[in-house]
């Protein structure tokens, strides 16, 4: 439960008010191991703390990789530093994104805006050969071409699309006409896609009402709820499950999630209230 | 080489439809192929076709003075398009363009639209098809404005 320090390695915009830290334990031993999908409790000194998805490599030993939005008085405080300064790191927490459920099935990772910074570690996982997919397609909408995530890593794996690593369809809900990829909201390519729902598994990770429509897709499609994982976002504060302030019906999704599957969940996602 | 009612079987849009329908439908159709840059519709001018894409994209778009061409979506390789020759006054509400060189079957809606005067049982189900197409265009344009990633906050982040 005590911060442990970690060193701002680098500090990379990835578009206005959004950039990425990669730190570095100050110790010289190895960041602990973690899980696609899980998550940290970063530490700016004075200002706050909150909880941040790993969206680094898992593969990577020793640092982690966080993609924030300066939104609050912790991430602004976090957006402030440089590389050189140092924060407090509590975790990795939570579970993570089932990669066992992945092996021979045909992949499907859905991912809105900043929602793709929680499924790249799974993305790595996958193309780094951790289990044996059948297919494996990234569907990413985002708000405009100016705030898509990870753009040379995008046009990689776009350009390596042949040798049947990724399949990537990314499209903009609006762009001037500079932009030669797809415009429309992230469902319309869902909906026109080839999906044999009995072989597929989906992993979700977005705004809540982005992930509402895509999972009504998904299940039109024959995916079943069983199948179906999406990442939560809720108030967490001790990352534990001691505080109670991140419950959401029966669950704490810092210690049950941040991701759970849709067919245990979905009594809980539909009700307005929570 | 696929005939004209051969392709427009395969199509899911005509999936189920009468043949005798669709062999009109095919009767009034032809391949075209539009270079990237063309215009396929502007707005306000006469509807008199559809189209259903077989390779490219095409851009949806409204000039806004001022600004230039603002693309509101774009349409892909098996989608249709264009349902202004429908309904009155068959004007195209938007600008259609090819992105890239789109190859396309373009259907005579007007020869369509006057054969569904006379007969109803094919024009109910036209309405009906193109109607489905309308609803889901209508809900990802709602999903569209609803600009739901503005709204979303840091993953797992409340920003204390």
């Amino acid at each position: 439960m005590i911060p442990t320090l970690f060193r701002i390695d680098e500090r990379r915009e990835e578009y206005t008010g959004t950039f990425t830290l990669q730190i570095r334990p100050e110790s010289t031993n190895r960041p602990a191991p973690f899980a696609p999908g899980q998550f940290n409790m970063l530490y700016a000194f004075g200002a706050g703390e909150v909880p941040i998805s790993m969206s680094g490599s898992p593969a990577d030993d020793d640092s982690y990789a966080h993609t924030i939005r300066s939104h609050g008085l912790a991430t602004q405080a976090l957006a402030r530093l440089k590389p050189g300064e140092v924060i407090g790191v509590r975790g990795p927490f939570g579970c993570g994104w089932p990669l066992e459920a992945a092996a021979g099935r045909e992949i499907l990772i859905i991912a809105g805006g900043l929602g793709l910074a929680p499924l790249r570690p799974l993305v790595y996982s996958l193309l780094g050969g951790c289990q044996r997919a059948a297919r494996v397609r990234l569907f990413y909408g985002a708000r405009r071409p100016q705030e898509l995530l990870y753009r040379r890593e995008l046009e990689r794996w776009e350009s390596e699309h042949g040798k049947g690593n990724l399949e990537l369809t990314v499209t903009v809900d609006q762009a001037d006409s500079g932009w030669r990829g797809r415009v429309g909201v992230i469902t319309q390519p869902l909906e026109a896609a080839h999906i044999d729902g009995q072989c597929t598994v989906a992993f979700l990770c977005g705004p809540e009402v982005m992930m509402r429509f895509c999972i009504q897709t998904l299940l039109g499609k024959g995916v079943p709820e069983s199948a179906i994982y999406l990442s939560m976002e809720r108030n967490m504060k001790c990352a534990t499950g001691l505080c109670g302030h991140c419950q959401w019906g029966p669950n704490f999704v810092c210690k049950d999630g941040p991701v759970f599957r849709y067919g245990s969940v979905q009594s809980w996602f539909n009700l307005r209230a929570l | 080489m696929k005939s004209m009612a051969q392709l427009l079987h395969e199509h899911p849009f005509f999936n189920g439809m009468n043949e005798s329908h669709l062999d009109f439908i095919a009767g009034c159709g032809e391949n075209h192929i539009y270079n990237a840059g063309e215009y396929i519709a502007r707005e306000n001018e006469p509807a008199d076709h559809f189209f259903l894409i077989r390779d490219g994209q095409v851009a949806v778009e409204c000039f806004v003075p001022n600004y230039g061409a603002l693309c509101l979506q774009t349409l892909h390789n098996g989608d249709i398009f264009g349902w202004s020759w429908l309904f009155p006054p068959y004007l195209w509400t938007f600008d259609a363009r090819a992105v890239d060189e789109v190859h396309a079957i373009r259907l005579d809606g007007k020869c369509l639209r006057e054969k569904c005067e006379t007969d109803t049982e094919m024009g109910y189900e036209l309405v009906k098809r193109f109607s489905r197409i309308v609803t889901q265009r209508l809900r990802a344009t709602r999903m569209q404005l609803m600009d739901v990633y503005s709204l979303q906050r840091p993953p797992l982040d409340r920003g204390q």
